[in-house]
């Protein structure tokens, strides 16, 4: 990660014109609202998309963010809340791309196809520190439960975020942060 | 013979779980700080810089440090001569889970049933308890509230005698690399060696609650550990899998006598996040 300094600001909704000047390895921070979503909520979301169901939440311009936080106590908005494993969500990610998702937020290495879909579509895989939960719940302003709340920990929640510092690790080229990735093509 | 109440599992079990969770150990924090001084890429010194600003964070402001507040593993070193009164010790311990992850505002993280994700048992019950007689009157319980994006890297192998220690290196750097930043590097590795296909398994959890960088008390197998963090140190994945010397801070290895067929290596991978607390009653 480069200095905080050379940090790019990032409104969100992500737009095409910003997505396409970032590269893998970026520093940036983002400032707008993103949601929750992991293991249970993505099988949940693809079934009601295949089904030709109304979804939770409007996918448009969306940023997914692979995190299933520790409950808040009163005085706080949420709890530890980092990324967990992206490559669990490798099945669904790309018909969550093509659908309109504009980036996800999580950690590690993904699958190849991920990495296309990001290229085909236009968007960005978008990583963050694992294991900072404490230090990363300091950037979350607010959260909600706004689907699936029966899954608890796994429901889809929309936090507002205050330059949430991510790095770019897939970005809308094809390329990516992670050594030992080759070249797409 | 001497008595001990269960309620008193319960109440401790409790505490070790919100412990586990908000302080993490100092010689975790320890080698991070070491880790960070070594660490040559700006990317590396980053992200270490966050994990030791996290810990710090979780301490005094009291956040959990990782949201995956871990699944309850508790070994249990209970001695022949105590009698247990009140609740078995199954019921104690778990009372003193579902107690810890309730009042600490854990995250309940164990789903009922493998197949159905939808039914979260709520208080992070059942623990998974592995229970040991031991000589004497007191007992000794270590709490390993283990993460589920490391567990899920750790591998065991059934290998041929004649691979030798070589033949473990390979294996252990092999997973290393291909799990890249997934489980949280840098790590701490667990192995097991020998016994025989869960015995292999035991052992490498085990190996996870030694005091870290603690050797091995056999000079050869001292020496392996050394051997395998100098290699898995030398594959370049680095903290979050972002390129660096610091993959792993540990490598603790314990073995255990085998059958003449068999050479059984287990290997449990575990984050930084080392949700790891022991107390003696």
């Amino acid at each position: 990660m480069p200095s905080e300094s050379e940090a790019r600001q990032i409104r969100l909704p992500l737009t095409a014109d910003v997505i396409v000047q970032l590269r893998a390895g970026d520093s940036v921070r983002l400032s707008g609202a993103i949601y929750t979503a992991r293991d249970a909520a993505h099988q949940r979301l693809i079934s009601a998309l295949e089904a030709g169901q109304q979804l939770p939440i409007d996918l448009a311009g969306s940023v997914i963010y692979y995190c299933g936080p520790t409950p808040a106590p009163s005085e706080r908005v949420i709890g530890a809340a980092g990324p967990t494993t992206s490559s669990r969500m490798d099945t669904f990610a790309p018909r969550l791309y093509a659908a309109g998702v504009q980036a996800t937020i999580g950690k590690g290495q993904r699958a190849l196809q991920v990495r296309q879909a990001c290229r085909k579509h236009g968007c960005l895989y978008l990583i963050a520190t694992g294991g900072a939960g404490a230090l990363l719940s300091l950037f979350i302003t607010q959260a909600q439960v706004v689907g699936y709340a029966d899954l608890g920990p796994e429901a889809i929640r929309k936090l507002t975020v205050a330059e949430f510092p991510v790095l770019v690790g897939y970005d809308a080229h094809g390329g990516s942060i992670f050594a030992g990735d080759e070249d797409l093509d | 013979m001497r008595e001990i109440q269960s309620s008193q599992i319960t109440e401790v079990v409790a505490e070790l779980c919100q412990c586990a969770n908000y302080e993490l150990p100092e010689d975790v924090v320890e080698a991070l700080r070491r880790s960070r001084e070594a660490a040559t890429s700006q990317v590396a010194r980053t992200v270490l810089d966050q994990l030791l600003e996290n810990a710090r964070l979780a301490r005094d402001e009291h956040i959990p440090y990782c949201q995956d507040t871990g699944l309850a593993v508790v070994f249990v070193e209970l001695g022949q001569d105590v009698h247990l009164v009140g609740e078995d010790i199954y019921t104690a311990i778990n009372g003193g889970v579902r107690q810890g992850y309730e009042e600490g505002y854990l995250r309940p993280s164990v789903v009922a049933d493998p197949l159905d994700r939808a039914t979260n048992t709520g208080d992070n019950t059942p623990a998974i308890v592995h229970l040991r007689m031991v000589p004497g009157e007191e007992i000794k319980l270590h709490l390993a509230a283990k993460g589920g994006g490391s567990e899920n890297m750790s591998a065991l192998w059934m290998l041929t005698p004649t691979d030798g220690a070589e033949g473990i290196v390979e294996a252990i750097v092999g997973r290393i690399q291909e799990a890249g930043g997934k489980p949280c590097p840098p790590l701490i590795l667990g192995v097991g060696l020998g016994g025989n296909f869960e015995k292999a398994a035991l052992l490498a959890k085990e190996a996870l609650l030694r005091p870290l960088g603690q050797p091995n008390d056999d000079p050869q197998l001292a020496e392996l550990e050394q051997r395998i963090l100098a290699a898995v140190n030398a594959t370049g994945v680095g903290p979050m899998g972002l390129g660096g010397g610091e993959t792993a801070l540990a490598v603790h290895l314990l073995s255990y006598p085998c059958h003449l067929a068999s050479l059984p290596v287990a290997l449990n991978v575990q984050c930084h996040a080392a949700r790891h607390q022991s107390v003696t009653i």
